[in-house]
């Protein structure tokens, strides 16, 4: 069967108009964008995101704002108390949101008392484990026999981790956090509270955090290792020369110069979110949401997902070297498993072909 | 740790301003448009009925290939892949056809290579999907995605060939069924020949493609081409002008069939909906349905279950083990075949061989007995001639004796004769 892959350019000068049926020059290929656009507003979308970071530095606020609406954890389950929790809790909570036909279902999955007690150690363990619970049950649904047309995608897409506007420099537990979790999932790193820097403390604090995060090893959103191609580098650079993104958020709105907008009303002036003069919420919600999410997504499936996987699987081959087979399969692992779904030697066939050739 | 969920069935909420996830679906398509698409199409038909022309038409280009001949032993699948642009769309389209089809004198077997055909390229894919190091977004999938299943236009109703080939391809593919060279048949007998054959195809339980009906911007056009199935179509790279335009066409002595005129023929019909409208319906029902039932009988056959919701969550270790080992021992067991097989071959090819010496000894003998024979019979010869040649020379010499004798004999003789005279 020959596979040469030739070359054909079936309107070099045309633009397609698809009105003229009779325009023989014109196919139709690029009418499948239209058709995959309609089954994506069919389907409609999910995104799930993690906000991680100690109370009280407007975690759930923040969410409100992106998705200009009560998602957070404290609007549906609100504590009368306020009352920081002894350990780490986990709560998820998903919400249908739709926009000009477009359809999502959020979960923002809250991390109540990470950071909060006075021995933080290990703190990690437990967002850990809840992310690799969500690979695990992709996984598991994913290996049936019988599975679900669409997979319930429950992995965690981002993590927004939320240091706190001291001015200085990362704390250790910011460091150990993100180190360990920027394998995992994906890591975008806020300033909170960023009204309480002034700009010139702002761009230090910043540099500071991106030296101590390449200092440390620490590959966070956008990673430059997944750039795809020139342009997809141009555009990731600019963005990494510009995280962690100094947010401010807020449900609340205000009359500014005769419009209404979001903002922080204080003594001395009106913060407006929005504005990129004040804060780099607009920023952060252009990268989350109006342009990067898709690639979101696709990092957390095509990479993170497939390298618990492959850890998942390859755990399962370490029980088999202790009970080494009398007669070894030729080959590396990787072929060994695979030959356990198709249940076949390759060499089998060339061993018999020998015998038969030489008698 | 405590996990908390809420909102399962998810409630809605409403958005006090302009969020901007509309853009999801553009972000979604401009992926796409960056990585390329790809189509798959299997045409199945008796050789001669024009399916490298249609395809030639379909998609406006020239592609590479003789016309088969019609003496093929049995039916190969030739593919093809070629790229194709359309303002930025990058299709990677590959066109699959059955040669040799119907050509045989007993075509019992003549659809199991397109089965077989269909079957690997699910295989692949099910391979990829289970490696460990796998890389699914970049891979080419060759699954096919639509069969277009030719029909030899007699007008009379489907070959028996035809239905047996459908009913294996079903459950396998995508299969659009068209009237092929629909410019031999008159526009009264074609009707009557699509309602024979839809009606075949329902009375054998021939599960053909139905255009999707269940999205509203679509709906409409898909049901109405549904009761236009099979597509009457007729294909053609030439063109001749009409009016002051080039159209494609045929041209006949009596008259000029366009191929894109829908009065002629359903050819605008099939691309419209080959191509135009349900491109991705057919990607995604091939990897959702066909895919799908391939992967599960594929898996059920070398014996995997779900466990049911009652048991415990089954691990993958211990699955993956209890098959390991059920592996390893058969393999074993293989091995051991092989090995007794070939120490049985070996002892049969050391007997013969040792036969063959055991001859080649005996040959040596007897030989090496002839020549010693000949050998003695020589010497013999040899001696009872010498022995002759001495008798012969003690003659001689005895001979020359007695004439040297005799002739000392005679010389005195003649001396005393002499000597008598004298006296």
């Amino acid at each position: 069967m020959s596979d040469s892959a030739k070359s054909h350019h079936l309107n070099p000068h045309g633009k397609g108009d698809k009105t003229h049926a009779s325009d023989f020059s014109y196919v139709g290929i690029d009418a499948i964008l239209e058709q995959m656009r309609r089954k994506a507003m069919k389907q409609g979308f999910e995104l799930n995101i993690m906000v991680v970071g100690q109370s009280g530095l407007g975690k759930s606020t923040l969410m409100n704002t992106l998705f200009k609406s009560k998602v957070s954890r404290k609007s549906v389950l609100p504590d009368p108390e306020e009352r920081i929790p002894k350990t780490i809790e986990i709560k998820s909570i998903s919400h249908d949101i739709e926009e000009k036909g477009v359809r999502m279902k959020l979960t923002v999955i809250d991390t109540p008392g990470f950071g909060d007690q006075i021995n933080n150690e290990n703190c990690w363990q437990p967002i850990m484990k809840f992310i690799n619970d969500q690979y695990e049950a992709y996984l598991q649904e994913e290996i049936n026999i019988n599975r679900k047309k669409r997979i319930p995608d429950s992995r965690v897409h981002c993590c927004i981790y939320f240091i706190p506007p001291t001015g200085h420099c990362l704390r250790p537990l910011d460091l150990e956090f993100m180190r360990r979790l920027s394998k995992v999932v994906n890591i975008v790193p806020v300033i909170a509270k960023a009204d309480t820097l002034t700009l010139e403390e702002r761009d230090h604090f910043k540099q500071t955090i991106r030296e101590e995060l390449r200092a440390n090893g620490i590959d966070v959103y956008p990673q430059k290792e997944f750039d795809e191609d020139s342009d997809d580098r141009m555009i990731n650079d600019k963005i990494r020369e510009m995280i962690p993104f100094a947010v401010v958020g807020s449900d609340q709105e205000y009359q500014v110069n005769g419009k209404r907008i979001l903002g922080r009303k204080t003594k001395w002036g009106t913060i407006e979110v929005e504005n990129i003069g004040h804060c780099e919420f607009a920023y952060l919600r252009d990268l989350l949401i109006r342009t990067h999410m898709q690639n979101i997504k696709d990092i957390t499936g095509s990479i993170h997902y497939e390298t618990y996987r492959v850890r998942r699987l390859n755990e399962s081959n370490i029980l088999f070297t202790a009970h080494p087979p009398e007669h070894p399969t030729p080959g590396t692992k990787q072929s060994q498993t695979y030959n356990l779904f198709t249940c076949t030697n390759p060499h089998c066939g060339d061993w018999e072909e020998d015998l038969n050739s030489n008698f | 740790l405590t996990v908390t969920k809420v909102g399962e069935g998810a409630r809605a909420v409403p958005l006090a301003g302009h969020v901007g996830f509309d853009s999801m679906p553009d972000q979604l398509v401009n992926k796409s448009v960056n990585h390329g698409f790809c189509f798959n199409i299997l045409c199945v038909g008796e050789t001669g009925l024009g399916k490298s022309t249609l395809m030639d038409t379909l998609f406006n280009t020239k592609f590479e290939g003789e016309p088969t001949q019609h003496n093929q032993p049995g039916v190969t699948l030739k593919s093809n892949t070629y790229e194709l642009q359309e303002s930025n769309v990058r299709l990677k389209l590959t066109v699959v056809n059955t040669v040799g089809f119907g050509d045989q004198i007993n075509k019992e077997d003549s659809y199991k290579s397109i089965v077989e055909f269909i079957d690997a390229q699910f295989e692949a894919y099910l391979q990829e999907e289970l490696k460990i190091k796998r890389t699914l977004h970049s891979y080419h999938d060759t699954r096919i995605h639509a069969c277009l299943y030719f029909i030899a236009p007699t007008g009379h109703s489907l070959k028996s060939l035809d239905l047996v080939t459908m009913k294996k391809l079903d459950s396998k593919v995508n299969i659009i069924p068209i009237v092929a060279k629909s410019d031999a048949i008159s526009k009264s007998e074609l009707a009557k020949f699509k309602i024979k054959i839809t009606s075949e195809l329902v009375s054998n339980g021939v599960q053909i493609y139905q255009f999707p009906t269940d999205d509203e911007s679509v709906a409409e056009i898909n049901s109405t081409m549904n009761s236009h199935l099979p597509f009457a179509v007729v294909g053609s790279t030439e063109e001749v002008k009409i009016g002051n335009k080039m159209v494609k066409a045929r041209q006949y002595p009596w008259g000029t069939v366009q191929v894109e005129n829908e009065n002629h023929c359903d050819f605008v019909k099939l691309r419209e909906m080959l191509i135009r409208v349900n491109m991705e319906d057919l990607r995604e029902q091939t990897h959702t349905r066909h895919y799908e039932l391939y992967r599960r009988c594929k898996l059920e056959e070398m014996g995997f279950k779900d466990t049911d919701p009652d048991s415990k969550p089954f691990s993958l270790q211990e699955t993956y083990e209890a098959k390991r080992n059920e592996f390893m021992g058969e393999l074993q067991k293989k091995e051991e075949e092989m090995r007794q097989m070939f120490v049985q071959r070996v002892k049969e090819k050391e007997a013969e061989l040792k036969e063959a010496e055991k001859e080649l000894h005996e040959k040596f003998d007897r030989l090496k007995k002839l020549h010693q024979d000949e050998k003695k019979k020589l010497e013999e010869k040899k001696k009872s001639l010498d022995d002759e040649l001495n008798t012969f020379k003690q003659k001689k010499m005895a001979a020359e004796l007695l004439l040297t004798q005799a002739q000392q004999a005679g010389g005195s003789t003649t001396l005393k004769r002499d000597k008598e005279r004298k006296k």
